[in-house]
């Protein structure tokens, strides 16, 4: 692998590290909301999660280069605060895959917070357990899967991402340049053998992910397999 | 310390409204007992605190627990209750032991009452500690459940029918250890269950529920035996009788037991003289006549005032009889009612033709 080659790897490990991470931070309590809440605007709340779902990636990409140029919303507002500019660098890359990625952190999640159901947490404040205290005794254990499930496919997914990041990270190497736009490069320019490498090492790691997942996920402490 | 308890709420739903009040005696076990749907476990569940929009006001022993009025609802961590749920709810992600100490652990070290070596051996829990609950079988579950909430050092122990969802099997097994946390709990139990054979075998007070209110409260004796409730429709509908021991017959191998109304005969009961022991009559089991019979196989006989009559359905009724301050119920057809000219006040011979022994 070529130098570049390396320095897209790294970019893309901690782009994906760093979203991953923001998205559980955001994501849990996001979910936990949206498994028990009444509200009516939960309706709205799941569809623009979902968003990133179904809308072309570079129109996401489209709109957050205008939201994140510096004469932008957020962009403006970040450089008032004293940031640095976020289109076209790795900041900027980490707000759109946070919010590229979000479905594949929140749903997951939001499947295993309402699947615990409420008899549990109910016996468990009967037992002196504070809500905060039945969140991390009851809550995360039981939700484990959910958040394995989660935390991969958010990693996972960032990894994949290449509209999002084409439109508002652009191509700088060693600092936006991820796998993905560098597998676009190479096969530009004809370079197939480096295009192999990399693409050949995507595939393989995305699978070994997923049957690491499914296989943790066999053993889940709700469906009584648990050991 | 007195732990009565004293509630009054309201719930107000779409479909369903509670508004109920009572007092309930600081010890022994009070049976809510009514039709499903007629809101005995949304009460137990407003008295835990896990129905949000109750309003109202409780108070247990000397603390107020709510008092909507005054905008004070203790949250549902910070009550001294004991939750046995129908359906266990057992963490499943815990073992046995994890699951039992999960309030103790939580309980603050001066307020703890039961420690954990006593109430695994007397319910018999040694050999279920290292198991996950779904390596539990129903009645080992209930018990760990019972076991758990023990140990949370409850001031009010609430038991949601613990015993609906186990076979009759499960239910004789569990049974015991019910009567003997009957016996020694020194708090209020309060037990939800719409089987009439569980409210006589573990109940000293009764609150009869229908329709979000309580119809009718006070001790078990009084209210089993009282025609014009509901229970006393009922097909295995009896009086339930407190005895005590008085003499063995080692010849014909019967027992006499003693009551204010007089004295009943027995098969052997293998206790000593002087024990208390609760005896069920059921009114099937009770046939009435106008003269104390002179030469019948029944060996029972006792003396009654009818205090009242209430037809169940066309062609029977249901009399209820006070002997010297002990209640008896009988079910007689419409027709011998009749014959026999039965009213209120009448004096009667009530035979008893089979009883049924609790301890």
């Amino acid at each position: 692998m070529s130098e570049a080659d390396i320095g897209a790897l790294w970019v893309t490990l901690r782009l994906a590290l760093t979203t991953t991470v923001i998205l559980l931070l955001l994501g849990t309590p996001l979910a936990w909301w949206l498994s028990r809440t009444q509200c009516k605007t939960k309706v709205l709340i799941e569809a623009l999660v979902a968003i990133p779902l179904v809308l072309p990636p570079t129109v996401l990409g489209f709109y957050l280069l205008i939201m994140l140029a510096p004469d932008g919303p957020i962009g403006a507002l970040w450089q008032s605060v004293g940031g640095e500019t976020l289109a076209f660098s790795f900041s900027g890359l980490v707000i759109g895959s946070v919010l590229y990625s979000l479905p594949f952190v929140v749903q997951p999640l939001q499947i295993a917070f309402t699947n615990i159901g409420n008899h549990y947490l109910e016996a468990a404040s009967t037992l002196r357990a504070s809500p905060l205290n039945c969140f991390f005794t009851l809550v995360v254990p039981l939700a484990k899967p959910g958040f394995i499930t989660a935390a991969t496919l958010g990693f996972a997914h960032t990894i994949g991402e290449f509209g999002v990041v084409l439109m508002i990270g652009g191509n700088i190497p060693g600092e936006t340049q991820v796998l993905s736009i560098a597998i676009y490069d190479h096969v530009e320019s004809l370079e197939y053998a480096n295009a192999h490498i990399l693409s050949g090492g995507l595939l393989v790691f995305s699978l070994v992910v997923l049957i690491l997942v499914y296989g943790l996920n066999r053993q889940s402490p709700l469906n009584g397999r648990y050991r | 310390m007195s732990q009565a308890i004293h509630f009054q709420f309201k719930v107000v739903r779409k479909e369903f409204s509670l508004n109920a009040s009572a007092t309930i005696p600081g010890q022994g076990v009070t049976a809510l007992f009514g039709r499903s749907g007629s809101g005995k476990t949304t009460l137990l569940r407003a008295l835990a605190g896990l129905e949000p929009e109750v309003e109202g006001e409780l108070v247990v022993g000397e603390q107020q627990w709510l008092h909507s009025a005054q905008g004070i609802n203790l949250p549902i961590h910070q009550r001294a209750i004991g939750y046995v749920f129908q359906e266990t709810a057992l963490f499943p992600h815990l073992r046995t032991e994890q699951n039992l100490l999960f309030g103790w652990q939580r309980t603050a070290e001066k307020d703890r009452r039961h420690n954990p070596p006593q109430v695994i051996e007397s319910l018999g829990l040694a050999p279920l500690l290292k198991r996950y609950p779904h390596q539990l079988s129903g009645g080992e579950k209930q018990r760990v459940a019972i076991g758990r909430a023990l140990l949370n050092s409850p001031q009010l122990l609430l038991m949601d029918e613990p015993m609906a969802a186990l076979d009759r099997q499960r239910k004789r097994e569990i049974m015991p250890y019910l009567e003997r946390l009957h016996a020694e709990a020194k708090i209020p139990i309060l037990y939800v269950t719409h089987d009439l054979e569980e409210l006589v075998q573990i109940a000293d007070h009764l609150l009869l529920m229908d329709q979000g209110e309580i119809i009718k409260s006070g001790p078990i004796e009084i209210l089993l035996a009282d025609s014009s409730l509901p229970i006393a429709q009922d097909e295995d509908a009896g009086a339930l009788i407190k005895t005590t021991l008085t003499a063995q017959d080692e010849h014909y191998l019967l027992s006499e037991l003693s009551f204010s109304g007089g004295t009943i005969t027995v098969g052997q009961v293998n206790q000593p003289i002087g024990s208390e022991i609760r005896i069920r009559i059921h009114a099937k089991d009770v046939s009435l006549a106008l003269q104390p019979p002179l030469e019948s196989s029944v060996l029972n006989v006792v003396k009654c005032r009818i205090t009242g009559i209430t037809p169940q359905g066309q062609s029977r009724v249901i009399v209820s009889m006070d002997a010297a301050g002990s209640p008896l119920l009988s079910r007689i057809t419409q027709k011998s009612a009749d014959r026999l000219a039965l009213r209120e006040g009448c004096e009667i011979y009530a035979q008893i033709k089979s009883v049924a022994l609790h301890s």
